[in-house]
């Protein structure tokens, strides 16, 4: 059987899942609403927590938290449920949704998607897609960053799906049981998702996250040749701009998302001023972008003028200094 | 961004279903969702990446030719893998899979070790055994 679900692309795997799964149900909720409602523009630099041996750098929230909070500020019922160790159970659970007509959300492993490009292809285990069907063996997948629906037979499913390394997906599944007669109140729903956006960003006390995980990154990077030698810092720095830019992880993309959300977002709730906020939030993206076309030219070692590690720093300075005083003005603003 | 700014440095997405979206401005100002096959330094940077794997694993290779290794530690490197992910995709202890990366010990295994880990790493078991 198959759902007959609208498949559209997206720029990041959680928010897109989100708002075509949404869709499905009748609320038409654009991508980066989903973004601005699920407080989802984030920034954590996590020295201890390491993939392919270097430290994880993020610019979303864990998985699965965009969603729980847009289903929040939506009234939408929802159920998410894990299965460590019980691979045949996850299955079962996940066709006995699929003959009811749920679309079914599901995190998975990217080494073995059979559609990513190879060269994409490593062990980062926190991407998002959503089931839609299955017919005998094989199942339907709508998955965001591709431009159609693809398929998986079951083995090569419950292998994506029960991932292993960092954050494994234990068969994390993640569906809507039950949405509100009532149309949701976007306005407050806005309102709430920035203002605990401009928390996230801000006040979390500890140094990894948000504009302070920004600057911690700065501080870090600046040491990188010295203490690695430059063949590591520069795969370092390589590294960084893949979680920056890569396909659904979010990066400078997620600003200019958040800027689109913030240009939509001006019209509901009837606040002109938010457009400003996201023309500024704009100039934070292309801000990313300058840092990131900087650092390229930085590790394929380009000829004439190329950044040392203290200038690329300084830029990462500059974007967590622009970002703490776009979001203490957005929280100003908004309170 | 504005719409023709949009990137499209075709190096890995053009022959996939995969696209980088990117949410960028019309002459008005107003934002839409952008397809993109790419951009350079993000292709750069993937491409240092794999330099980089491809150069760790060729020294495993020659380290296999030479005898000192097992054909397992070259498909631990060119998979990306490390003795714990393999570990938790096979259920195989990491001291006994250590052991299976001396060349005397893994000569020995047995078929049904051999397809456990060929099996994990989604190979044959002739392809396990060749570098």
């Amino acid at each position: 059987m198959k759902i007959n679900f609208e498949h559209k692309p997206a720029a990041h795997c959680e928010s897109g899942v989100t708002s075509n799964m949404l869709r499905y149900y009748g609320i038409d909720i654009s991508e980066p609403m989903v973004l601005g409602l699920g407080a989802g523009l984030f920034f954590s630099y996590m020295p201890f927590i390491t993939m392919h041996g270097m430290p994880v750098i993020s610019f979303r929230p864990l998985p699965g938290q965009i969603f729980a909070r847009v289903a929040k500020r939506l009234h939408v019922k929802i159920s998410t449920r894990l299965y460590p160790m019980r691979e045949d159970q996850s299955m079962k659970a996940l066709d006995k949704l699929l003959l009811n007509g749920k679309p079914v959300g599901i995190v998975v492993g990217v080494f073995f998607l059979p559609y990513f490009p190879k060269e994409y292809r490593f062990h980062f285990n926190a991407h998002n897609l959503c089931v839609i069907g299955k017919e005998e063996d094989v199942y339907t997948v709508s998955d965001p960053v591709s431009l159609v629906t693809n398929q998986l037979n079951s083995a090569e499913l419950k292998r994506v799906r029960f991932a292993k390394g960092t954050y494994p997906p234990m068969g994390k599944m993640y569906w809507v049981k039950k949405v509100s007669t009532q149309s949701p109140d976007l306005k407050t729903g806005i309102i709430s998702g920035i203002k605990l956006n401009c928390k996230r960003m801000l006040d979390i006390p500890i140094p990894y996250f948000g504009v302070k995980g920004i600057a911690l990154m700065a501080n870090k990077m600046r040491r990188w040749e010295t203490k690695l030698g430059s063949r590591k810092a520069a795969l370092h720095l390589a590294q960084t701009i893949r979680m920056l830019e890569e396909i659904g992880t979010g990066g400078a993309g997620f600003r200019y998302m958040y800027a689109a959300f913030l240009q939509e977002a001006a019209a509901i709730v009837e606040k002109p001023e938010l457009k400003d906020f996201s023309q500024q939030m704009t100039s934070i993206g292309d801000l990313w972008r300058d840092f990131a076309y900087e650092a390229s030219r930085k590790f394929k070692k380009r000829n004439g003028n190329v950044c040392s590690y203290d200038q690329l720093a300084d830029k990462l300075v500059h974007i967590s200094e622009e970002e703490k005083r776009f979001f203490t003005g957005l929280r100003k603003f908004i309170q | 961004m504005k719409i023709e700014e949009v990137p499209q440095d075709s190096r890995y997405l053009e022959k996939t279903s995969v696209r980088d979206i990117y949410y960028a401005t019309d002459e008005d100002g107003n934002y839409h969702p952008v397809e993109s096959v790419g951009w350079e330094p993000q292709n750069e940077a993937l491409a240092l990446a794999w330099e980089a794997i491809s150069e760790e694993a060729e020294n495993i290779r020659k380290e296999v030719l030479a005898g000192k290794k097992s054909p397992l530690a070259y498909h631990i490197a060119i998979h990306l893998f490390d003795v714990g992910i393999l570990s938790s995709y096979s259920g195989i202890s990491k001291k006994t899979i250590k052991k299976h990366l001396q060349p005397e010990v893994f000569n020995q295994l047995d078929e049904t070790a051999l397809e456990k880990y060929a099996s994990v790493l989604n190979i044959t078991v002739e392809e396990l055994k060749k570098v």
